[in-house]
């Protein structure tokens, strides 16, 4: 059985942690490279991406995240979207970049604008999206297929064995996403 | 349990704030030094809980002016405190749309019988309990968020362990009783039913708990995490502390990293023999001066 870690420095990595138990995997939460040597594929929760990349800074994880992003497949939600992202704005911040993509931060607004919506994915069909002080992907790369769109803003996208989302289906019951990106993960 | 949408957006953002640091901000300058250190959320207040204790008069919101100017300072959501039962200041923090209110034991009581109807907010709100009765109590009025009170302003984690250790224990009670029984619980602990029978099925309340009142030093943040906390809140902690910015990044460490005794070491270690705030024996506190004695 495929082993996926999940990225366990702050955020809801509980609620992913169950999602990809429920779609088949083995899970393990990771704070330490050595953690992260151990696992096929690993996601980035939501949560604060500043108090994360704070995090990542300061126990030196970036530089084995971007090395285990170029052989193994990664899925972000949210703060996940804007670590993965290769630009940060509102403010602009340091990431990853290991997708093509640049995202705007709360791009939405505060709380009181975060919402559930109903999207329609390509592969996956209606699907519910939980937005919380998301951010909107302003600009895709050629190499990124854009799987699902909000309001004409992609919120569900892929680029090779990287997933990214806006929205947060480990909130949502509904595995479809999580059983898609073990997909990846198995090969 | 209602479990509408906007139930599940509230309990949403609280769920992206785990395994974080909330700390207590009473200036923009104070919260950029707290997202600086990796606090996942800010909470504005007018002084801390031990000014609050050392001044006293009457604590409430703080100015709206200087909540709009921590708005504006950072990019974590931010959280104000309303009076209890205060449904007014709750509203005018609405208005000026922060991410949480937190209808405080800490500031003065507004009603000594009602809290907040916290339904019809859209904005979700977090409450302090002592005890499983308290915080079901809080969630059956919208509460999207529980906190322990743990004792605001005094540097001693004692309260906030008390606090823990009895709603953990509560909860686990209630899973090992059968179904006639729980109705019984439901008076004892002057709680709704529906809410009895959840617990009683997942062992754990229907939203995130989080730990709050006393937290002091990196060790003490990992302990609550320990404990059950899925968070923990610092007040006093890091502002009245003799090196704010360090305290403030050795408990974020301590927090993230509290299964880990090395790494928890390490933070300890970060903040050096600067020394955290100066604590009080709650033990000696006439019960008049408890905070976490307010609330209903």
């Amino acid at each position: 059985m495929a082993k996926v870690g999940v990225l366990a420095l702050q955020g809801d990595y509980e609620k992913h942690a169950r999602a990809l138990e429920r779609a088949g995997a083995h899970v393990a939460e990771v704070r330490t490279a050595e953690e992260l040597d151990g696992v096929d594929g690993l996601v980035i929760p939501g949560g604060e991406s500043t108090t994360m990349l704070k995090l990542l800074d300061r126990e030196s994880l970036m530089e084995p995240l971007r090395e285990f992003g170029a052989k193994k497949p990664i899925f972000g939600t949210c703060a996940g979207a804007i670590l993965l992202a290769k630009e940060v704005e509102n403010p602009s911040q340091p990431s990853l970049e290991l997708v093509d993509i640049a995202v705007q931060r709360n791009a939405y607004g505060r709380q009181l604008d975060s919402r559930v919506a109903h999207v329609d994915a390509d592969g996956f069909g209606p699907m519910e999206a939980v937005f919380i002080r998301a951010p909107i992907i302003r600009k895709t790369g050629p190499g990124v297929k854009v799987l699902a769109r909000y309001n004409g803003d992609p919120v569900l996208v892929e680029q090779g064995r990287h997933l990214v989302a806006t929205f947060h289906p480990e909130l949502s019951s509904d595995d479809r996403v999580h059983a898609y990106f073990l997909q990846k993960v198995t090969g | 349990m209602i479990l509408n949408d906007e139930f599940r957006l509230k309990i949403g953002l609280a769920e992206m704030l785990k395994g974080g640091v909330i700390m207590d901000v009473t200036t923009p300058e104070q919260a950029a030094i707290a997202e600086k250190a990796g606090a996942c959320a800010v909470m504005a207040l007018e002084r801390v809980p031990s000014d609050i204790r050392k001044d006293g008069g009457v604590a409430r919101m703080s100015p709206v002016s200087m909540i709009r100017g921590i708005m504006a300072e950072v990019s974590i959501p931010v959280m104000a405190k309303a009076r209890i039962g205060h449904y007014m200041e709750a509203r005018v923090l609405e208005a000026l749309e922060v991410d949480y209110i937190d209808e405080s034991e800490v500031l003065t009581p507004a009603d000594e019988d009602n809290h907040i109807d916290k339904r019809p907010f859209k904005v979700p709100f977090v409450c302090g309990a002592k005890n499983l009765g308290e915080a079901l109590r809080r969630i059956s009025e919208g509460a999207a968020m529980i906190r322990t009170k743990g004792e605001a302003g005094s540097g001693n984690i004692v309260e906030a362990v008390r606090h823990m250790r009895t709603i953990q224990r509560e909860m686990k009670q209630l899973t090992v009783l059968s179904h006639d029984e729980l109705y019984g619980e439901a008076k004892r602990h002057q709680a709704p039913i529906e809410l009895i029978e959840y617990v009683a099925e997942h062992g754990r309340l229907p939203v995130p708990n989080f730990s709050a009142g006393g937290v002091a030093t990196p060790a003490d943040a990992a302990l609550m995490m320990a404990m059950g906390a899925e968070t923990v809140f610092v007040g006093s902690g890091i502002f009245k502390s003799h090196d704010p910015a360090r305290f403030a990044k050795a408990i974020v460490k301590a927090t993230t990293y509290w299964k880990d005794p090395v790494k928890v070491m390490e933070a300890c270690d970060e903040v050096g023999i600067s020394e955290p705030m100066r604590g009080l024996d709650t033990s000696k506190l006439p019960a008049e001066e408890l905070m976490a004695n307010r609330g209903w």
